[in-house]
């Protein structure tokens, strides 16, 4: 009994605020500003989430978020997927030292990196660009897709690429026609990882951009530096939270294996 | 001709010794089984013929090719594995045909040669199934199908009886025996289990700490067993083994166990004139060791009833014995019996070395190596 | 990774492994180790000549701004760490007694793992601002006549509690995830070997659980407080700049003064906190041999 009162305590704290944002988001603006705030709006109405995507640069934001997603996993997937099976398959020299490098890079801060990067692309002619965000994303990704590659690939028993070899495939052949096939499913959550962590990313991406912002970007730069007004505000973060929303259930079975590959 | 033949195999991993200098040989369309306990090494053996592991040191002749260094899929073997490690994303008719298609098999004939090697291990109706909804059973079966229809030069098998149950095992040696010989392919087994060994191979190479221990038929190698370590390792239960001292009187040599004077059996007569007033370790099977007649005395301590048979255990000296008699016999425990070591189940062995004494009839079979390789 | 038909010489070790990871490790020391570099340079260098200088740090230093966000980012994770663990924990605990529905209570407690430290200051803002949620919730309990204006600069309590509850409401999620994976790599055999020598749950929590939790729990620690001394988005959303945050800082120097220098000084004094707690960290939860 104690436990279902404390799930369900536990549970209605963390829906309570995003069953609200989502209220807000389909209340009129009138109904937001007024004194005390209807919980349920009357009538349900798209006119705040309009009135934010009619803003200008907000449509324009909403894609560069896409498109740098996009990018970072191609990246961070291309990047990272070898040397994920490396970890999983080979034992060499030097493999403690790769994952201890790559858990430390995982401490580096965003906000440490992001300076200094956006220094440095001024020089390189990055600054400003998608391209160069999404560099940043992958780096930040890196570190976890690896690790979330490599269990992966660990879950598929070397024995059935061995017997491919047997059957006479060589090493890549049965990598392609074996291994690959059966790690799909969990690559897919990993590519799925990064997008969160890409859409989610604000700091670089606010340090980096300026014409070509991010929607956090967007919006951090429209609260700070312009003051927005509170609906916009909500309709912006309640497109902020939704496709992520839609996606964690989507990946729910893999929760685990992706964000508990920290675990030693 | 598809013999194996392997020279000298030395395999290391970091500081650990795992085949240490291995030479054998399957003649063509012999079973020849590698048995011995875990991390003897026989594992890495078979995968160092198939390709699987690099050696260190030796070599490797497949159909008399050398094929140390060669990749696993060009040495025209077939391996089945010990999870039978079924390809789980493709159906048994797929996971049959694998091989046939990375040979460039056209479809037809892959088709006509799937079904042909199903029939022959009665797998015909499962090939639209998909592994994961096949029992234990039937898994091998396909493993061992998907081996068979390449037609290989050489099977390799990696304790393929281990993950089935008691009933299914014994059904299943009986039908590797019968594959084999329909099939007659040179074949490489690898198992802990004895009776597996016993039951399927033409030669038995026993292996312990990385070396072959002895190599021959599972008949020489349960009746003159090479070492202790064969002796205790065959047969269930293992050989019993008393300490004795070597005595001569006049031309005859007798042994003295305890108290009492047992004979010595003549093949061993060479080999002792060397050993007077020596100890001896004096190995007997527990089938062998006569109970109510004899110069030993024991106390039964346990009587356990195996159907056919008992199996007592027997205190003497000091030392518990295993000793089988028929299930009619009127042994109880707490009895105290006479025993007796008939001659002709005595087994030499030095105290020291845990070797066999050699016997002056057969040299070869006691020894671990079959003779210098042409 | 093709062999061809040969495989590598004996006694060399393979090289294809190296090959593999070698694209990773070569990007990130590109675009990690080598901007952690720069950055401090940065903040040591004069930006025209190239010699070295303390005067980006003086700067930064002497800040008005400076004292203010350091307290404040201490006393931000101070709070809202150990909240998360001992909710995160709760939460945990909870799903291991696998009681009927706990796949979508995990589920559940796993939605803020989508939500971004910008997303959830939008969110509670929607809640803590003058006529926001939180405000009507409490009118209508009939616990305020008049909205309470919890975001202001009169209530600097406040605004901090504000802030710890929306970051303690996003990020007990990570730490949440971390302990059940930890958790089910405990085998049960160990909490019911203690039961059956007479420990009740309580016992049994502390004694057997909670030591073997230790590395996920070293792990989830060094993660959260790491991430929390970055906390940059929430804080700004919420307080404007009424609550500096060494991050927010970082932000402030580099887009409104222009200052790279400074920026990057506060950028190395953030690496080097969150290295100094890493250290501490790894040294007082020291794990027992045996239990890793």
């Amino acid at each position: 009994m104690a436990t279902y009162a404390a799930a369900l305590t536990l549970s209605a704290w963390v829906l309570a605020p995003i069953a609200l944002i989502g209220l807000a988001a389909v209340t009129s603006r009138e109904q937001l500003y007024r004194w005390p705030r209807p919980f349920w709006p009357q009538p349900v109405t798209v006119e705040t989430l309009a009135f934010f995507l009619r803003q200008e640069g907000v449509v324009r934001a909403l894609g560069n978020s896409l498109a740098v997603a996009a990018l970072t996993i191609l990246l961070a997937t291309a990047l990272s997927a070898p040397a994920g099976y490396a970890l999983a398959r080979y034992r060499f020299r030097g493999r403690e030292t790769v994952q201890l490098g790559l858990l430390t890079t995982k401490m580096f801060p965003a906000t440490a990196l992001a300076v200094p990067l956006a220094v440095a692309f001024l020089r390189w002619g990055l600054y400003d660009t998608l391209v160069g965000v999404a560099l940043v994303h992958t780096a930040l990704s890196v570190p976890f897709v690896v690790l979330i590659v490599a269990s992966v690939f660990r879950g598929v028993s070397v024995e059935l690429e061995e017997a491919a070899m047997s059957l006479g495939c060589s090493r890549l052949q049965a990598f392609w026609k074996v291994t690959l096939p059966m790690a799909l499913p969990g690559l897919a959550a990993a590519a799925i990882f990064t997008f969160i962590l890409s859409w989610n990313e604000v700091f670089a991406a606010t340090l980096l951009t300026v014409n070509h912002r991010t929607l956090p970007a967007f919006l951090v730069h429209s609260v700070v530096a312009e003051g927005a007004p509170l609906h916009f505000r909500y309709a912006g973060g309640f497109f902020l939270v939704l496709p992520a929303l839609v996606i964690i259930f989507l990946i729910r079975r893999y929760l685990l294996t992706l964000w508990g590959v920290t675990v030693r | 001709m598809a013999e194996i033949r392997l020279e000298r195999l030395h395999k290391r991993f970091g500081r650990v010794v795992a085949v240490r200098e291995v030479s054998l040989e399957v003649r063509d369309g012999e079973f020849v089984v590698l048995l011995g306990p875990s991390g003897c090494g026989k594992t890495t053996v078979l995968r160092m013929v198939a390709g699987l592991e690099v050696p260190d040191g030796g070599r490797v002749w497949i159909g008399g090719r050398d094929v140390t260094r060669l990749a696993p899929g060009r040495r025209d073997v077939g391996m089945v594995f010990q999870s039978y490690a079924l390809f789980p994303h493709m159906r048994v008719f797929d996971n049959v045909a694998f091989g046939l298609r990375m040979r460039g098999v056209p479809r037809a004939e892959q088709v006509r040669r799937v079904r042909e090697v199903s029939e022959l291990l009665q797998i015909e109706d499962l090939l639209d199934r998909y592994p994961a909804q096949l029992s234990g059973g039937q898994r091998q079966r396909v493993a061992v199908a998907r081996a068979l229809v390449i037609r290989p030069q050489v099977l390799l098998m990696d304790e393929p009886l281990s993950n089935l149950d008691a009933l299914l095992r014994m059904q299943f040696r009986a039908e590797l025996k019968r594959l084999h010989r329909e099939v007659g392919s040179t074949t490489l087994y690898v198992t802990h289990d004895q009776v597996e060994a016993m039951s399927l191979g033409d030669r038995v190479a026993v292996m312990r700490e990385g070396e072959v221990v002895q190599f021959d038929t599972p008949a020489n190698i349960y009746e003159h067993p090479a070492t202790r370590f064969v002796g205790a390792f065959l047969g269930n239960p293992p050989m019993n083994f008393l300490p004795a001292v070597v005595r001569w009187e006049g031309h005859e040599p007798w042994l003295q166990v305890g108290e009492a004077r047992f004979a010595a059996p003549r093949e061993y007569c060479q080999a002792l004139r060397e050993r007077r007033d020596e100890e001896v370790l004096v190995g007997i099977r527990p089938e062998h060791v006569v109970l109510g007649t004899g110069p030993l005395e024991g106390e039964v301590l346990v009587e356990e009833v195996l159907g056919p048979q008992k199996l007592l255990t027997v205190r003497t000296l000091g030392h518990l014995l295993k000793v089988t008699v028929s299930s009619q016999a009127s042994v109880r425990p707490g009895d105290r019996v006479p025993l007796d070591l008939p001659e002709a189940g005595i087994r030499l062995m030095d105290p020291r070395t845990e070797q066999a004494l050699d016997r002056s009839r057969n040299r070869a079979a006691v020894s671990g190596n079959p003779g210098p390789l042409v | 990774m093709s062999d061809g038909g040969h495989q590598q010489t004996k006694r060399s070790q393979p090289v294809t492994p190296y090959l593999l990871v070698l694209p990773s490790a070569a990007y990130l020391a590109v675009f990690v180790l080598y901007p952690m570099l720069h950055a401090v340079l940065l903040s040591i260098t004069e930006p025209r000549t190239g010699t070295l200088t303390l005067e980006h740090l003086r700067r930064m230093v002497t800040d008005l701004h400076f004292w203010p966000a350091l307290r404040y980012t201490v006393l931000i994770t101070a709070l809202a760490v150990p909240a998360q663990v001992a909710l995160a924990l709760a939460m945990a605990l909870l799903v291991q007694t696998r009681f009927p529905g706990h796949p979508y209570f995990l589920y559940v407690c796993a939605i803020p793992l989508a939500v971004s430290d910008l997303a959830a200051g939008l969110i509670w803002l929607s809640l803590f601002t003058e006529r926001g949620y939180l405000n009507a919730i409490l009118l209508r309990v009939g616990l305020l006549s008049s909205p309470f204006n919890f975001l202001s600069y009169e209530s600097p309590g406040w605004l901090v509690g504000a802030i710890v509850a929306t970051e303690v409401w996003r990020a007990t999620a990570i730490v949440m995830v971390v302990l059940v994976a930890g958790l089910q790599l405990i085998p049960r055999d160990y909490a019911e070997t203690a039961a059956v020598f007479g420990a009740s749950p309580w016992r049994v929590l502390w004694h057997v659980t909670l030591p073997l939790l230790r590395p996920s729990l070293q792990t989830a620690l060094i993660i959260r407080t790491v991430l929390a001394f970055q906390l940059f988005a929430t804080v700004v959303t919420l307080s404007g700049r009424l609550v500096p945050v060494l991050a927010g800082e970082t932000y402030f120097w580099y887009s409104l003064y222009r200052n790279p220098h400074v920026a990057s000084a506060y950028a190395t004094l953030v690496l080097l906190l969150s290295a100094a707690v890493t250290w501490v960290y790894l040294h007082t939860l020291r794990t027992p041999e045996e239990a890793a």
